[in-house]
């Protein structure tokens, strides 16, 4: 018998993606990966990145191939670089999308390192993500006509009392790189501040709330000022944690071009989520803009516009076309499941760092 | 009164406005109502396919059309 080799078959795509923790307040990787398996069919190879070894998707073998440990963020650029090197000889990773707020500074940090190690990323720069932090969202939004509510960065439980007193009650307290809680009285925001501060550190943030129908925008920039996707999200079942647990594609100009104009004044390379509020008034304010794609980020290729697959092409250097078109009325309802996983493939990642 | 352009209307009742997200049920003739205001018909015009088809007093169909417009108007599904 003879077999000959598929000349046809393309070559298998490698794809690293982190932000597997799809839990309660879920980070984006699983999303993204589901995105890419859409986009990309078959030849596509998934390296998850994982902190910890509880991390969901991680276990989830049929949507990632492999799992290696990274160092916390707190490790510093050199370990990781170096935990990325050792992983690159065994995987040969093609493109690289971090999904975490807080990893993002040293990923920038080494991104022509790992293009020498043969790994494209396409990622904002690190003056993008300054005019974008929370602690200058406010600025950024005078300077450039968007609407932001107004905020005060405080290092001391009782400068929420001038807070208070200049926004009045509710507020949103906010967390350095996550988390918020929106409260009706001092004491509540005694506790929220306490709780941020131990888990994210100081600054915390006091915002005045806003109060209307939220909406999240996911949106992809080229890096020289141009939007190539764009889709408006309306959460429709919030959680706790003010995640949307449900949501629906919407159609909105004055949306689209908010997006549109974020992009063009900062010049943003790669995934951006704009977290809206829209106020009874139909005024809309920016409350966040995370610097990377959201946990409902499938929602974008299910409604006609992959950007988690245009982003992969951008980094590959490939030519992508503005996104025209998308489909309103598209819906996105999340559901917890318990995966069944044995105990060694836990304690694989435990003692060795992979799985 | 004119519904808006973009929202969307089913046979069962269910409107659904691509702009909000926001979505409604309703009942029969509320549906007939919305469709027939999709087809661009006036409100007189619509009225009197009422008044022709149910049996109910003139006086009645005012202050339900009056109840129903109000409602689509607070739900923002009107261009006004």
């Amino acid at each position: 018998m003879y077999v000959s080799p598929n000349k046809n078959k393309a070559k298998t795509l490698t794809i690293a993606v982190t932000g597997l923790n799809a839990n309660d307040n879920p980070g984006p990787g699983l999303a993204v990966i589901r995105a890419l398996r859409s986009g990309f069919g078959e030849n596509l190879r998934i390296i998850g990145l994982a902190y910890e070894t509880l991390e969901p998707a991680v276990y989830l073998r049929d949507e990632v191939n492999k799992t290696y440990r990274i160092p916390y963020p707190t490790a510093g650029v050199e370990a990781l670089k170096e935990r990325i090197k050792q992983i690159q000889v065994l995987e040969n990773i093609d493109v690289l999308i971090p999904n975490f707020d807080a990893e993002l500074y040293n990923f920038i940090k080494i991104e022509s390192d790992l293009l020498a190690l043969g790994i494209s990323t396409f990622l904002p720069t690190h003056k993008q993500m300054e005019q974008r932090d929370k602690v200058n969202l406010k600025v950024f939004g005078d300077e450039n006509n968007f609407n932001v509510p107004a905020d005060a960065m405080i290092f001391r439980e009782t400068e929420i009392n001038n807070a208070a007193e200049k926004f009045g009650f509710p507020l949103v307290i906010k967390g350095k790189f996550y988390d918020a809680y929106t409260v009706h009285n001092l004491g509540d925001a005694y506790m929220a501040f306490h709780k941020l501060n131990a888990k994210w550190g100081l600054p915390i943030i006091v915002q005045k709330f806003i109060k209307g129908t939220e909406i999240n925008i996911a949106g992809l920039g080229d890096g020289k000022g141009n939007t190539l996707s764009v889709i408006p999200m309306r959460k429709l079942y919030i959680t706790e944690k003010g995640k949307a647990w449900a949501g629906i594609t919407i159609e909105d100009e004055k949306l689209i071009k908010m997006a549109k104009d974020f992009a063009n004044v900062t010049d943003w390379k790669g995934g951006f989520e704009l977290e809206i509020m829209r106020a009874d008034s139909g005024d809309l304010y920016i409350i966040e803009v995370n610097p990377r794609f959201p946990a409902w980020i499938y929602l974008s290729a299910a409604a006609g516009q992959n950007q988690p697959k245009a982003l992969v092409n951008l980094a590959l250097g490939n030519v992508v076309e503005e996104f025209k078109n998308y489909q309103t009325g598209k819906m996105f309802i999340r559901y917890a499941w318990d995966n069944i996983v044995d105990v060694e493939d836990f304690q694989k990642l435990s003692a060795f760092g992979e799985l | 009164m004119r519904l808006k352009a973009n929202i969307a209307t089913s046979e069962n009742g269910f409107i659904f406005n691509p702009a909000t997200g926001d979505s409604f049920t309703s009942n029969g003739l509320a549906a007939e109502i919305l469709t027939l205001m999709k087809l661009g018909e006036t409100e007189a015009e619509i009225k009197h396919k009422i008044l022709a088809k149910y049996e109910v007093e003139s006086i009645q169909l005012e202050r339900d059309w009056d109840d129903y417009m109000q409602q689509l108007r607070e739900a923002n599904l009107l261009d006004l």
